[in-house]
């Protein structure tokens, strides 16, 4: 190998950092908008799909803006806030807020069979990094319609099953109200007692994620205990 | 250094650096490279293919540029540019994949960042492609790749197929109803420890066959 001076390692490294910043922050720009579209067309399928309808990438819009009749944001007392868009509040940011400044998204959605569902979206923590998922309620605002989770990291095949259905259809028909007091939905270690209507089995091997998802359904809902308290019908 | 002839493009030993990484030069089972992503994403089919494929993007295409710049790269500096490369590589897949792939994307969420430290990729271009033409760079990369990647899918599939029961998400065991005979899935197959063992057996099963690899005392 040739000896290089130090007058050249010099410039050779500023030039090799300049051009790959250039090039880098060039594909960022350039692959901006196309990457928002995918990740607001994902929000768009994670919310039909947590109402049971199935949608893809070419049709999840169309199906969106027929299913979605309403979307508002309340606080924790249960009032609307007005001036926030519910579709792009990002619950991160607000759960760092104090509680009763927090925006609390609330989605009304038609289903097929023309009743109406509010779907609630939820953001925790799983083993690895964020969870997230949409539960959809029917009108008495307690039995679960359905429910859709995802993750970031999850282990494959450990944790990162709270994505398959096999684990989400388990939540159809629980209820999170007992006697008109919130108990949410448990997921239980070693298997959920048949016919109990608030718990569903964990993964196995996956018990810190299935922590974190009791806990998220847990935290999240009850922030809307209120609302859904007032009303239901 | 000028050349002299033309070299065919798959002369015969352009096609040993696409063949030997399969086998008796495999990265995984024969350099030991690697081994931490072989064991990260090897539970379920999918990933390792998607994985694999990565990968191979990634170490050709660096191992295409070191060797272009191979004469004009300092030496006191070359870790350093080759880290560069990788990582503006990896971060263009990853963009590319966010934009264009974005289930594929989701799917491999951390790993594709994880492709940056594969020991595989920095040691192709510290080994190779610092020291070759870029066609044959090219070679050795997707070579290598491969080598890496059929490994992977390997020991997914039995991982896959022995743990949860299934081939690429495909209920098998359920569809050929052996659960009813008493057959259970083994839950330890998706711990990282199994990936070790079956990367293990296919050392043993590869040594055995090829008398050649087994280090003289």
């Amino acid at each position: 190998m040739k000896d290089f001076s130090n007058r050249y390692i010099m410039v050779f490294s500023v030039v090799m950092v300049v051009s790959v910043a250039i090039l880098l922050s060039l594909t960022a720009l350039l692959l901006q908008p196309r990457q928002e579209k995918n990740v607001e067309v994902e929000k768009k399928i994670q919310i039909l799909s947590s109402m049971n309808v199935s949608s893809d990438r070419s049709n999840a819009v169309e199906l969106y803006d027929r299913h979605i009749i309403e979307s508002f944001v309340i606080n924790t007392e249960g009032n609307r806030v007005e001036g926030v868009d519910a579709f792009t509040v990002t619950l991160r940011a607000e759960q760092r807020k104090p509680l009763a400044e927090q925006s609390l998204p609330m989605f009304i959605a038609v289903a097929d069979n023309g009743d109406t569902l509010h779907i609630i979206p939820l953001e925790g923590k799983g083993l690895w990094g964020p969870i997230w998922g949409y539960v959809s309620l029917k009108k008495d605002l307690s039995t679960i319609a359905g429910v859709t989770f995802d993750h970031k990291g999850e282990t494959p095949g450990l944790g990162a099953e709270i994505n398959t259905t096999p684990f989400e259809s388990q939540f159809h028909d629980k209820t999170i109200f007992e006697n008109g007091n919130f108990v949410s939905v448990k997921v239980v270690k070693g298997g959920a007692r048949p016919g109990n209507p608030h718990e569903v089995d964990a993964i196995s091997g996956g018990t810190i994620t299935s922590n974190g998802l009791q806990a998220m359904v847990h935290d999240g809902l009850i922030k809307y205990e209120k609302y859904l308290s007032q009303n239901r019908k | 250094m000028e050349k002299v002839e033309k070299e065919p493009l798959l002369s015969a030993k352009n096609i040993k650096l696409l063949k030997n990484p399969l086998g008796q030069d495999n990265p995984i089972t024969v350099q030991v490279l690697g081994i931490c992503s072989a064991l990260a994403v090897t539970v379920k089919m999918k990933p390792a293919i998607v994985m694999a494929i990565s990968v191979m993007v990634v170490l050709a295409v660096s191992n295409v540029v070191i060797a272009a710049l191979r004469k004009s790269i300092p030496g006191r500096i070359r870790i350093i540019v080759q880290l560069v490369v990788i990582a503006t590589m990896v971060i263009l897949v990853d963009q590319f994949l966010k934009a264009f792939a974005f289930d594929v994307s989701k799917q491999l969420s951390v790993f594709v960042g994880l492709i940056i430290t594969n020991c595989i990729i920095m040691g192709r271009l510290e080994a190779f492609a610092m020291a070759n033409k870029p066609w044959p760079s090219f070679l050795d990369g997707l070579g290598n790749a491969w080598g890496y990647g059929w490994i992977l899918i390997a020991v997914s599939f039995f991982r896959e197929f022995l743990g949860t029961g299934s081939i690429m998400g495909f209920p098998v065991m359920e569809k050929l109803g052996v659960y009813n005979f008493g057959y259970e899935d083994n839950g330890m197959m998706i711990l990282p420890p199994m990936a070790l063992i079956t990367v293990g057996i296919i050392i043993w099963v590869q040594r055995a066959r090829n008398k050649s690899l087994i280090e003289t005392k």
